[in-house]
């Protein structure tokens, strides 16, 4: 999305990646860029004919800033990681398919579809826009697979290679079968309905016999997809169910679907009537509809994700005589050397043995943040390093670390469907039997006085009160609701799990990056009063890092017009040093400053400033609290028992104790098995359990929960498996959230309601033995239409709760 | 009567032609991505690529000092 510019500081910004920058000298073409990176960007798409991508969006390009390593791309010269990646291969032609998540605007379509005019060893690349994929299809003797990832990264666009694309090496296929059964479904059931018109409305008489029978045989070939193809999941869900000895709604639905194929087909060969095939085929499409409507993914969310998406794919190893190789991070030894680079993840626990360790566990804590480490200690696994390159020896292996032993945990191996059943499969089991002895009754009383229709009525019975309505009742109300749900950017995983919010009593939190905001940092500055002259040269030279400290301190200074900076360096881990006006300006670490050693506190981040050697005092950044906590706390206590889990010390304590209450559990310096633990020991007092979290540290108290919302600041960005993936922004509303998801029952009970009467509507005609065909047609799309508009505008009703 | 056989069968052909159509278009992938498409559409080709070019030459002809060595 472009963002919104003011008129004013509209000369000052990027022509490429639209980024503020102040007077500085880099022209090209009459267009100024931020940084150098900007500016070659700008001229190799110039050369190639492709400024279009200035037309389609503003200032679409990404920040050159942040330069990507040379042979961080290595690894994809090697043969097994190839072979792993590329999905199709004929000869020299390889095809594979990147992830880029900076994919983000129409001119990023338009430029990845273009990679052609680039490059002449790609013949053609094409964007999947929601899911940020771009296939390309390459020759291999002219361009290597390594060389096709640098391009794109040269452009921003850096593929994220991940150690999950080394698992899955087929590629992920698209489910086209359900599409392709509603639409046989459907096709049939128009066109059986259209031949048993004449049926409906002449009385039998006036149509001429032969012509009947024409019609009838039609409608039977007509209905042979819709009985064996489109069905199948119906029969097959039924089969599943009665094996495990539970009466799934499926198996009186394939029950019903069987009897009138069977019953129709006995009539019509019989040619004692017309069999009731317009109805079985109406209601198998509806059902498929509803379901396809129920079970909609978003492409560009995933809520299965474990370590091994976050991880990278290989490392860079020392061997024994000192030279460097890149292996996949799964042949990780204990004991061997390995080289992180800045900007790359810890894929396993290791002691730091050179270099400045300054990590960001933001993935896994939340904890926006970067921590400082000395040699000696041991990082673990998931952490960021953020200045320069390190060298560790593991003392782990990746699959036992700290953080990813969590996943060794047996509750991500079942499936939290399986824990509890749903309520329609619930219902149907007493439908069922209430359905059976009622055929059985009317099979009874027929026998005794006109044994004739004991098979007509029986079968009717079991046509009629065909548990479709409240399949539908329930799958369009979910469906309903998941679409809503998610225009307030609360993303459910599945209807199962929307109704597992419903039975929920408790709400544990997490405390970092879930009640904190990991964007908007609470700053002060402590020391002398500043001018406004200095606080002009403070952002105009923190404008020039890409820190997340100096984003920090820009953005609380933003109302200075940026200066001419020059001779700018970063020292990584340090700070920084530039000359503005003969003025020498210094931010960064106590250290870094004064050479004094630096304190770190549990205050928060602390930046000091110098100008012209005189130290003025510092910046405390620290995380804050949403502003929404207060109230959606309030709220929430009317309704739920709540707790705090946190793995942060406990300084907060008292903050906490005012917000949460008193006797509330607020538990401190929790490991992640601890989470998982605590959510476990609630559970077996009985209690329902919502998890609300963010990192990978929450990710097995989230799988543990009966719900686990995933809050995060920006959904395109990565987030633990979860059954919800909530936006943080959004986190006002969460107490009226989840009211909402708890209205769920009140629409399926009322729907469900309407489906009964409908149903003895249609068993006062079946136990007479006459339900004549018309009627099970006219009741059936009746049924059918009423419940979907019930359901659709009783869930449009409740969403105004949300709003207002 | 034939006539209406004649009539069935050939508004069954036409309605099996789409339904065949439909498959087609499904087993092809036009249902997996809808979206890219939308945009895609949009972008024209040949005449951009021109104009793009007339852009830049308009610009060279402003900037007399500097040599035009990349087109």
């Amino acid at each position: 999305m472009p963002k919104v510019i003011s008129e004013l500081d509209s000369k000052t910004e990027c022509f490429h990646c639209g980024e503020s920058c102040a007077d500085t000298q880099i022209i090209s073409r009459d267009k100024i860029f931020c940084c150098d990176g900007c500016k070659m960007v700008y001229e190799i798409i110039n050369q190639n004919g492709l400024c279009e991508y200035y037309d389609i969006t503003k200032t679409p390009g990404l920040t050159q800033k942040t330069k990507i390593r040379a042979g961080k791309f290595a690894f994809l010269d090697d043969q097994t990681v190839q072979q792993k990646l590329i999905h199709f291969s004929d000869g020299s032609f390889q095809q594979i398919t990147f992830y880029l998540p900076q994919m983000h605007c129409s001119s990023c379509i338009w430029i990845l579809e273009h990679l052609v005019k680039l490059n002449l060893g790609i013949s053609k690349s094409q964007v999947n826009f929601l899911k940020k994929e771009v296939t390309v299809l390459y020759n291999s003797e002219q361009i290597s697979l390594r060389k096709v990832a640098e391009l794109l990264t040269n452009f921003g666009y850096e593929p994220h290679i991940s150690l999950n694309d080394l698992k899955s090496s087929s590629i992920k296929k698209y489910d086209r079968s359900k599409i392709l059964k509603i639409g046989v479904a459907g096709f049939c059931f128009g066109n059986i309905m259209m031949l048993s018109f004449p049926e409906y409305f002449a009385s039998g008489d006036i149509l001429e016999e032969d012509l009947k029978i024409t019609f009838s045989y039609l409608n039977l070939v007509l209905a042979l997809p819709v009985f064996f193809y489109s069905a199948t999941e119906f029969f097959i869900s039924g089969f599943k169910g009665l094996r495990q000895k539970f009466l799934n709604i499926d198996l009186p639905i394939a029950l019903a679907i069987f009897i009138t194929f069977s019953r129709s087909i006995y009539e019509i060969i019989t040619q004692t009537g017309a069999g009731y095939l317009d109805s079985m085929s109406g209601i198998v499409f509806f059902m498929l509809l509803g379901r396809y409507f129920q079970n909609k993914t978003y492409d560009t969310l995933s809520f299965d994700r474990d370590y091994t998406s976050y991880f990278p794919l290989a490392v860079t190893k020392f061997n024994q005589d000192g030279s460097e190789t890149q292996i996949p991070v799964s042949d990780l030894k204990v004991g061997d050397r390995v080289k992180i680079h800045s900007h790359e993840i810890i894929p396993a626990d290791g002691i730091l043995f050179l270099g400045k360790a300054n990590i960001d566990y933001s993935f896994v804590t939340g904890e926006s943040l970067p921590v400082e480490k000395s040699i000696g200690e041991i990082l673990y696994a998931g952490g960021r390093q953020t200045a320069g390159s390190i060298e560790l020896e593991v003392v782990k292996e990746v699959s036992q670390s700290y953080l990813t032993q969590l996943w060794n945990n047996h509750v991500f191996k079942e499936e939290k469907e399986e824990k509890n059943k749903s309520f329609i499969h619930f219902v149907s089991q007493y439908f069922t039997i209430a359905l059976f002895s009622i055929a059985i009754t009317s099979a009874i009383y027929w026998s005794f006085n006109d044994p004739i229709k004991v098979w007509s009525s029986v079968t009717a019975i079991l046509i009629v009160a065909c548990p479709c309505a409240l399949l539908l009742s329930s799958t369009f109300t979910n469906g309903n609701m998941l679409s809503i749900l998610q225009d307030f950017k609360f993303f459910v995983k599945n209807e199962n799990a929307l109704e597992r919010i419903s039975k929920t009593n408790v709400i544990v939190f997490d405390k970092t990056g879930t009640i904190t905001q990991s964007t908007q940092n609470g700053i002060s500055f402590v020391g002398q009063e500043l001018s406004d002259e200095q606080k002009q040269l403070i952002t105009s030279a923190a404008s020039q890092s890409s820190h997340p400290l100096s984003k920090a301190i820009v953005s609380f200074l933003p109302f200075y017009k940026k200066r001419l900076v020059k001779e700018f360096k970063e020292l990584k881990g340090q700070g920084s040093e530039c000359l503005i006006h003969d003025n020498f300006i210094k931010i960064g670490s106590a250290e870094f400053i004064s050479n004094k050693k630096s304190d770190f506190s549990n205050d928060g981040s602390k930046v000091y400033v110098s100008i012209n050697d005189e130290i003025l005092g510092c910046f405390i950044i620290k995380s804050q609290y949403r502003s929404e906590l207060k109230q959606v706390i309030q709220d929430l206590k009317k309704h739920y028992s709540l707790a705090l889990i946190s793995g942060d010390n406990n300084s907060e304590l008292e903050n906490l104790k005012k917000i949460f209450d008193q006797d509330a559990d607020l538990l401190f310096e929790q490991k992640p098995i601890d989470k998982l633990n605590y959510i476990k020991s609630l559970q077996n007092q009985g209690k329902r359990v919502i998890m609300v979290g963010d990192g990978l540290n929450d990710a097995g108290a989230l799988q543990q929960s009966d719900v686990g919302i995933a809050i995060t600041d920006d959904i395109n960005n990565f987030s633990p498996g979860c059954d919800v993936i909530f936006d943080g922004k959004q986190f006002g509303l969460l107490h009226r959230i989840l009211m909402y998801c708890k209205k769920e029952k009140n629409i399926i009970y009322g729907s469900f309601i309407i489906s009964i009467l409908y149903n003895i509507v249609g068993l006062y005609f079946a136990v007479q033995g006459d339900l004549s065909p018309v009627i099970a047609a006219i009741l059936m799309p009746i049924s059918s239409i009423s419940i979907v508009l019930f359901t659709t505008g009783l869930s449009k009703y409740y969403s105004s709760l949300i709003k207002n | 009567m034939s006539v209406i056989i004649i009539l069935i069968a050939a508004s069954l052909i036409i309605a099996i032609g789409f339904l065949i159509a439909f498959i087609w278009s499904v087993k092809n992938g036009q249902y997996d991505d809808d979206y890219t498409p939308s945009v895609r559409i949009l972008f024209d080709d040949a005449p951009n690529v021109e104009k793009s070019e007339k852009s830049i030459k308009t610009e060279h002809t402003n900037q007399t000092k500097t040599k035009q060595t990349n087109l």
